[in-house]
């Protein structure tokens, strides 16, 4: 009701009050405003609007997401329309112009998505790791590992069954980097090593029921743990295990010289997300009493690697 | 209501129920909302068509009907990708803005039973037999009159015909996982999730239990659609 009042109050006062329209409704607390401007084609708020967020599985079906909006949702009087994809499947869709903002944790397809040009202002947002988890009783031997390279050649070389997610999600652009990385062809494989062709969750069960390993983001695999028997045999950086298996989750808005989409609200929800508060939300929320995801866009010393596609230099940046 | 109460019947049945009654209840209205707004446009659009090509003779009326046939298989997951690329940002009717909603969720359903309810009505008109439509002639019926009576004389069939589309419709979840995403507020309400792609987002995290529990309610939902259907057409029956 407030918000149908001040929506009219704002239609009513647009036009006689002078100001950037965009940046007074950042600013506010809910709704808008004292601004309007002299551009009557420019939306004088935002409070109503929606934001097509795309992202991946594993920030969705955890519940972060949902907590994490609900707040910036109150105070900006907006919707944050959240759609689960695979990381791949969430860039694409930004690609097409078809959401706001994305989530994802695979640097190299955000890196390709930036440098095409569809991707603006990348943050690092948080992080957590991956683990590769199996049978409690580890037929390949995996267990206690503290090498991924070994770990990896000891499935291959035992052949003990491993499913892939297949997907093109970020956990499927890891598990192949950690493959190679590893001196692997994951072309040359046998019968052992199977394409599960879904999300997390799909993969964590049929690898329940076929007795497989698979590499997990942690935060899945705690929140699915009830469910099924499988067992971390091999630790991330997170539980001091190797740093290959850092999962870094990044949020790039999509750019609006590309694409007509709701630019304004994007970078609200990316400095909401990457604020004091919204990190705060990130670093306490747990599920089954363990924390999921650890926040990473707060630092004092500056960190100039997240806004740009790794590797990036001046001289061969263009320019 | 009666939705409501025959929900309320299956809640004793489980020791515990999982969900907010409030998620349920949203998903079950975006469900029925979606399938029968789609499956409502596509018997206006259905029901003509399969009157003029079951009536008319005319050149190419096999080839069409196969056509229509084959539409009856068409998988969702593609009628979802190809109403996905018209509506997309990108696509010929980017500009309205239809991603992501229940809208286009409607459309691609829309795509799916029309061919169903289309092909199951001719079937039903073409066998209504050729004498009756006659004797409404000799007692000097006009093309309405005679349409009419062909539908009165085919209605089950195209009851059965309205149900199989609506079959399809609220069943499939190929097309509106990729043209509605799958989307809850984060107060919990669906935005475009329907019953199936609440199933499938349940299993997908290895909850099956609460997937079949689901299951079993959009089961009770097409058996409640099913009977009013039914008793609908029998009242039809008892008038005409």
């Amino acid at each position: 009701m407030t918000i149908q009042r001040r929506r009219f109050l704002a239609a009513v006062g647009s036009g006689t009050a002078a100001g950037l329209a965009g940046c007074a409704a950042l600013g506010g607390d809910g709704a808008v405003l004292e601004s309007g401007g002299d551009d009557e084609s420019r939306p004088t708020e935002i409070s109503g609007e929606r934001l097509t967020l795309t992202t991946t599985t594993s920030t969705y079906t955890t519940g972060l997401l949902d907590e994490l909006n609900a707040p910036f949702e109150d105070r900006y009087g907006v919707t944050v329309d959240t759609v689960p994809q695979g990381t791949g499947a969430a860039l694409e869709t930004a690609r097409r112009g078809d959401s706001d903002v994305v989530i994802v944790h695979a640097r190299s397809l955000e890196d390709e998505f930036i440098e095409d040009g569809y991707g603006v202002n990348r943050r690092d947002l948080m992080f957590n790791d991956f683990v590769v988890v199996g049978e409690p009783d580890d037929p390949a031997g995996v267990a206690g590992s503290r090498d991924v390279d070994a770990a990896l050649t000891a499935i291959a070389d035992s052949g003990s069954t491993f499913v892939s997610r297949g997907d093109n999600s970020g956990t499927h652009a890891t598990e192949l980097e950690l493959w190679e990385t590893a001196g692997l062809t994951v072309d040359e494989f046998g019968e052992w090593y199977l394409d599960g062709g879904g999300g997390m969750g799909d993969v964590l069960t049929q690898a329940n029921m076929q007795g497989a390993y698979t590499l997990a983001d942690r935060g899945t695999y705690f929140d699915m743990r009830e469910e099924i028997g499988l067992e971390i045999h091999l630790e991330g950086p997170v539980e001091g295990g190797p740093e290959a298996l850092l999962n870094p989750y990044g949020i790039v808005a999509v750019n609006p010289a590309v694409h007509d989409v709701n630019y304004d609200l994007a970078m609200a929800y990316i400095g909401y997300v990457t604020s004091v508060e919204g990190q705060e939300i990130i670093e306490g929320y747990t599920a089954n009493g363990e924390q999921l995801f650890f926040a990473e866009a707060l630092s004092a010393e500056p960190n100039f690697r997240q806004y740009v596609p790794e590797g990036w230099r001046r001289s061969n940046g263009g320019e | 209501m009666s939705l409501a109460s025959g929900l309320a019947v299956l809640t004793p049945l489980v020791v515990e129920f999982p969900f907010e009654w409030n998620y349920v209840r949203s998903i079950v209205r975006v469900s029925l909302y979606v399938s029968l707004t789609a499956v409502a446009l596509s018997t206006l659009v259905s029901l003509p068509v399969a009157l003029l090509v079951g009536f008319k003779e005319f050149r190419g009326k096999t080839l069409l009907t196969s056509v229509i046939n084959t539409g009856m298989g068409f998988p969702s997951v593609v009628v979802g990708l190809v109403v996905l690329f018209a509506i997309s940002n990108q696509g010929p009717f980017g500009s309205w803005d239809l991603v992501f909603t229940t809208e286009a969720m409607i459309i691609s359903q829309f795509v799916l039973a029309a061919p169903v309810i289309t092909g199951v009505s001719l079937a039903a008109v073409s066998s209504v037999e050729q004498n009756v439509r006659d004797a409404a002639y000799a007692l000097g019926g006009t093309r309405v009159d005679v349409a009419i009576v062909t539908i009165k004389e085919a209605r089950y069939g195209i009851a059965t015909a309205v149900l199989a589309g609506f079959g399809r419709a609220i069943s499939e979840v190929g097309s509106v996982l990729i043209v509605g995403g799958n989307i809850a507020a984060s107060d919990g309400t669906s935005v475009t999730r329907t019953l199936t792609t609440a199933i499938q987002l349940e299993a997908e995290q290895g909850r099956f239990e609460t997937a079949m529990l689901l299951g079993a309610i959009l089961v009770v939902l097409v058996l409640v659609v099913n009977a009013i259907v039914v008793r609908l057409g029998n009242g039809g029956g008892r008038y005409g």
